[in-house]
């Protein structure tokens, strides 16, 4: 049994905040540059270079790359072998959230009812999942999810006989009705099968490979270039303005499924991927 | 490149045409969701609007808060289309001339402003960092309760917009589709 006290856990959680908020990832460079060389839109390599040219600036400054700090999502894979110490591991991650987004100058967005709508002040509660793993580690990935991208997503049940082209209709139906809404170019989080939550939070899951990484089943790696092929062809292209770029990725994670079922949820991501990781 | 100033004037708005880039100057609001539901509730409660719109343009913005020394936060444009349920209202009953954002609008706004002869400009979505160091001044006029959707006055210079929808109704996420769509 290893001992990982709360107070460890809040300061990851608010580092990570400022981090993902400010700070895009290797991968998302190297798209965006591969991007650029491809566009044929003259605007829509201008919109890119002006992308990179923001992230670059958020990077120096410490300003949020964009205003929406999102409703902060948390995956936390706990190892079994680990007693969290002082208190609970939600206070902990929320007590993380407020601190970050307070402390780092980040933008408040969660309101405390779905109807009554009144604002929560300090972005908590964050939508957490965990899951438990084998060892003696902690990992926590802050992933802060703005919600114009989010609200372009959509879940539907298929029947089994509409397969794989059934799948493909259906993504690019949720891409098509996004258009320019979720700030494009967007990376798609595909979950395919389980059930109706699983699904979604596969898709959810999906947007944290880093961009440019294929599924390791070549059935799957292929499906995904050929979505990617055909949302790059509806010619939205970077802010909806026209051009090739539609996509930097499509990313997905499947799971086993009931024999009546072939559940495909669409997770919408806009240009930024923001996510951070840290180990305990 | 057009460099316009606030207010813009009817003749000057006439001209724009959709896809065309352009550098705003001078005084534009904010307003979200629930800004624009307190506006139209007041409205049509025959109460006194805490700003008068009349000739103005609203940026939908909910920036992040300033840090220390800073005008304001991170400040780019939301999607627009949660605000065309209110929109119609602000265009013919209270004067609004332009509208600042981000995304397709419903028909019912695209024929208020063909009506109107409003426009409806795009700014760049997810650059945040960037526009707000377009953004000189920012104070708070009306709904400070609402947080980050309060309605602030902004003073912008050569903010760069690019129009979306002109007073014609002509579109340039349409225009631009179908130029590339294979």
């Amino acid at each position: 049994m290893r001992n990982i006290r709360v107070r460890d856990i809040i300061n990851a959680v608010e580092r990570l905040c400022v981090e993902a908020c400010t700070t895009l990832h290797g991968d998302w460079w190297e798209a965006v540059e591969e991007a650029i060389s491809r566009e044929e839109s003259p605007l829509g390599k201008d919109i890119l270079k002006l992308l990179q040219e923001n992230a670059r600036l958020a990077a120096s400054t410490g300003e949020a790359i964009c205003q929406d700090t999102g409703m902060a999502v948390v995956f936390v894979e706990l190892g079994q072998e680990v007693h969290i110490e002082g208190g609970s591991l939600y206070d902990a991650i929320n007590e993380g959230i407020r601190r970050g987004y307070v402390k780092g100058y980040l933008r408040k967005s969660v309101v405390n009812d779905p109807l009554i709508r009144r604002n929560t002040g300090d972005n908590t509660p964050a939508v957490i999942h965990v899951d438990i793993v084998p060892g003696s580690n902690l990992r926590i990935t802050v992933a802060p999810k703005g919600g114009g991208s989010e609200n372009c997503s959509g879940l539907k049940m298929l029947r089994p006989a509409d397969g794989r082209e059934g799948v493909i209709r259906y993504v690019l139906e949720v891409v098509e009705a996004a258009g320019a809404n979720p700030c494009p170019p967007i990376t798609v989080g595909v979950g395919l099968g389980g059930n109706f939550e699983m699904a979604a939070i596969l898709a959810k899951k999906a947007l944290l490979r880093p961009l440019g990484q294929r599924h390791p089943e070549a059935h799957i790696a292929e499906l995904e270039t050929e979505i990617l092929e055909r949302i790059n062809s509806t010619g939205i292209g970077p802010q909806g303005l026209g051009g090739r770029i539609t996509a930097l990725d499509v990313h997905i994670e499947t799971y086993p499924t009931h024999i009546t079922s072939l559940p495909v949820a669409v997770n919408i991501q806009c240009h930024a991927t923001r996510h951070a990781e840290a180990f305990l | 490149m057009t460099r316009l100033t606030t207010p813009l004037s009817s003749d000057i708005i006439g001209k724009l045409e959709a896809g065309e880039q352009v550098r705003l100057s001078g005084v534009i609001f904010t307003a979200r969701d629930a800004a624009h539901k307190k506006l139209v509730e007041t409205y049509r409660a025959g109460g006194k609007l805490p700003v008068d719109l009349e000739g103005q343009i609203i940026y939908y913005v909910g920036p992040c808060p300033p840090k220390p020394g800073k005008v304001i936060g991170s400040a780019g444009p939301t999607t627009s289309g949660r605000m065309d349920p209110y929109t119609p209202l602000l265009i013919r009953q209270l004067g609004l001339k332009g509208m600042i954002g981000k995304g397709n609008r419903s028909p019912e706004v695209v024929e208020a402003i063909k009506e109107k002869g409003a426009v409806y400009f795009l700014a760049l979505g997810g650059a945040g960092a960037l526009l707000a160091q377009r953004i000189k001044k920012a104070e708070i006029v009306a709904y400070e309760e609402l947080g980050p959707e309060a309605i602030y006055r902004l003073e912008v210079e050569d903010f760069p917009l690019i129009v979306g929808i002109d007073s014609r109704g002509q579109n340039a996420y349409l225009m631009g589709k179908a130029r590339y769509s294979k």
